[in-house]
């Protein structure tokens, strides 16, 4: 038996002592113990559910308290993360095939007036109309007591001016950072680069957009950070460019034209290594666009790209190549050329007589417009239109500029016999120079398509095959011989094999028909012939070369000889040496590889 | 020896809380320091493109056209031509610089080795 203590002993003793029965005081006292270890037991579990809630609240409020910070306060940059990334300029320089700078951004300083801030009204419209000539004195100071807030004065001001602005001293006028394009080079390249303007802007900072060329091309590129500042490489050499635009100018004025351009595509690569339009323009400050009479005399107007010519002769080059090509005919075959040549009711001559009939090669040496309409009628209409499709004369040329959209070909939906006939002359389509430097190439490279192109591309896919090598090789030495025999006798350069196809043709007159006495006279030459490195396609609009008395407009007195002056000074620009033209009798034979 | 624990604990606490403040600092002041430097580093970046912009602005080949115009009596600069091609035959060999009088001469004897190894004495001058 084990023995209880008897709680509370006090108490029991002293009620035994009383003869009473200490159970029920025991019980009462077990019951009161009872009560106590619950009331104990009760508040620590308070106590925990306590500290639970406490926990909670907590995290809760951790939790709620980081979302309203999240959602109140600006987003920092990481700045550890951000520890090696450099800082880029806002827009991407644009560079040459050498990598020389054709634009870049310089930061500058915008002024803009808080009229109410001002002092003296009067004297500050006084003297910045001293130091911005442009600024009419009176309608600024209009703008300043107009009751206006706010205006702006000048979107760009150099240093000095900003200097001399800031020696006025008045507190309305004030400055903002300014991230402006520059294009060093001034017009050289303009209507490639095209030009840049401010899109959305505040005092802190403006976005540079491109408005034309390929700033506004490749725009999305240029501003991409992503591209950490990567230059726009594009195929343009400058050197090259600059001679081609001193010479095309010289020409151009020599041969009293109102306008020119020029085209120098590398043959197998199809980049533009030089692209003229005269009149140009300075993109760094570029003119509004004004709504010309005839928007093709506006300088900003790209002649060689969005200017769409009859470019005549020269199509006979494509008519012989796809004779040639066909199979229709050989260079040697004899063709009847008896004038006139009587189509439906058209009557088509010859600049001169050619007697009654000539080989294929003379007809493309002297030029014959009957012996190519001739040519064209065997071809026929499908089969031209096919041809001139593959060679990409009726697509929009696709090189990367939104001016190319502008060089919309012309040629009649249907090709009838008719237009058959005079397209193969080069009358009735009217395309770009561009477009036909492309077909040039094509054909010249050793008949592989090439797409024209703005940027550097030093390796390109084969394109489809137009011609067969054959049909190239025979066409180098037609070419050669227009310039050795033909209608392109000025065209001669000593050491540079120069073939080429002259052009002249009649300009439409708006009010319909045709002008008398204003052509467009081109020349698309390749150099050097026996080995094609590059097109170069000039065109003059309305010349005439006066100095025999008689105005002469026709493209081999008027383009052949810019064109061969211009190629006596970029060919070594190139890095093309001068070579000895192979003699006749010697040269590459082609031989048939046995395993075929 | 609780007490030592105690202590010790309680010593760990205050020296890990030193260091957390002074890492605390530090990392900020860091922090500070870089974005000085790249904003000093924006700042020569901006400059370096300002040379940039400036060197292909002088170096424009109008200008430089004009310059050597303006200088042509002492440069002789034309624009490049065909007949500026040349074979590497016409290239002329340097002329060899006459050798000038030998003077302060020191006399030398040595041993050389002829083709086979051997060795013979030769005497010289060399100056």
């Amino acid at each position: 038996m084990s023995r209880v203590p008897l709680r509370p002993l006090a108490r029991i003793l002293s009620a035994r002592q009383k003869g009473e029965d200490h159970k029920a005081i025991e019980n009462e006292n077990k019951h009161q113990r009872m009560l106590a270890a619950r009331g104990r037991q009760r508040q620590m579990a308070e106590g925990r559910l306590l500290i639970a809630s406490i926990c909670f609240a907590a995290a809760f409020i951790a939790v709620g308290a980081k979302m309203f910070i999240l959602s109140t306060t600006e987003a920092a940059e990481p700045r550890i993360a951000s520890t090696d990334a450099k800082i880029y300029p806002q827009r991407a320089n644009i560079v040459d095939r050498n990598g020389r700078i054709l634009a870049t951004n310089l930061s500058t300083y915008s002024l803009y007036a808080q009229p109410q801030m001002m002092t003296d009204p009067e004297t500050s419209a006084v003297e910045l109309a001293e130091i911005f000539p442009e600024i009419d004195a009176q309608k600024l100071l209009a703008d300043f007591t107009g009751g206006r807030k706010f205006l702006w004065i000048k979107k760009k001001i150099s240093p000095e001016q900003k200097q001399l602005v800031h020696d006025i001293g008045d507190p309305g006028l004030l400055f903002g950072p300014r991230e402006m394009r520059l294009y060093p080079n001034g017009k050289l390249a303009a209507h490639v680069l095209g030009g840049a303007g401010f899109g959305r802007e505040d005092v802190h900072s403006a976005e540079v957009i491109g408005v034309a060329g390929v700033e506004k091309t490749f725009d999305e590129f240029l501003r991409d950070p992503a591209q950490q500042g990567a230059p726009l490489e594009l195929s343009i050499d400058m050197t090259v460019q600059d001679a081609s635009a001193q010479v095309l100018q010289g020409g151009m004025k020599i041969m009293n034209a109102i306008g020119a351009s020029s085209v120098l595509m590398n043959v197998k690569t199809g980049e533009i290594v030089s692209m003229v339009s005269l009149p140009d323009f300075d993109p760094n400050l570029r003119p509004p666009p004004t709504p010309a009479a005839d928007p093709t005399l506006n300088p900003l107007f790209n002649r060689a790209l969005q200017g769409v010519y009859e470019l005549g002769s020269v199509f006979k080059t494509f008519t012989i190549a796809q004779a040639l090509d066909s199979g229709l005919k050989t260079k040697d075959s004899v063709v009847d050329t008896r004038s006139p040549f009587v189509i439906g009711k058209y009557k088509i001559k010859d600049f001169r007589n050619y007697g009654t009939e000539l080989s294929v090669e003379k007809i493309l040496v002297k030029s014959s417009n009957i012996g190519t309409a001739r040519i064209a009628t065997e071809i026929g209409a499908e089969r031209q239109r096919e041809f001139f499709k593959s060679l990409g004369l009726l697509d929009v040329a696709p090189v990367e500029m939104v001016e190319a959209h502008g060089g919309r070909p012309q040629f009649p939906k249907k090709f009838s016999e008719i237009s058959t006939v005079t397209m193969a002359y080069g009358h009735g389509i009217a395309t770009s120079p561009v477009q036909v430097a492309a077909a040039y190439s094509s054909i010249l490279n050793g008949g592989l398509r090439v797409t024209p192109t703005i940027l550097k591309t030093p390796s390109v896919q084969p394109g489809p095959r137009v011609v067969s090598e054959e049909t190239a090789l025979t066409m180098r030495k037609l070419l050669r011989k227009v310039v050795l025999e033909g209608t392109a006798s000025f065209g001669e350069v000593a050491g540079y094999d120069v073939g080429g196809k002259t052009g002249t043709a009649d300009k439409p007159d708006p009010k319909g028909g045709y002008y008398d006495d204003k052509v467009i006279a081109t020349f698309a030459s390749v150099f050097p012939a026996s080995d094609p490195q590059y097109v170069l396609i000039v065109t003059l609009d309305e010349p005439s070369e006066t100095s025999s008395g008689e105005p002469r407009r026709t493209a081999g007195w008027t383009a052949v000889p810019v064109a061969a002056e211009m190629i006596r000074r970029i060919a070594p620009l190139l890095g093309i040496r001068p070579v000895i033209e192979p003699g006749p009798g010697f040269g590459i034979i082609q031989a048939k590889s046995s395993s075929q | 020896m609780r007490l030592l624990i105690y202590l010790s604990l309680g010593m760990m606490v205050m020296f890990l809380a030193f260091w957390a403040y002074r890492e605390n600092y530090q990392t900020q002041e860091a922090l500070r320091d870089v974005e000085k430097l790249q904003s000093e580093i924006g700042r020569l970046g901006a400059g370096i493109r300002v040379q940039e912009a400036e060197w292909a602005y002088l170096n424009r080949p109008n200008r430089l056209r004009e310059l050597t115009e303006l200088n042509f009596e002492r440069l002789q600069l034309m624009p490049l031509a065909p007949q500026h091609f040349g074979n590497l035959e016409q290239v002329a060999y340097p002329v060899l610089p006459i050798l000038g009088q030998i003077t302060d001469t020191v006399e030398l004897r040595g041993q050389l080795p002829d083709d086979e190894g051997d060795i013979s004495t030769t005497t010289g001058q060399q100056p």
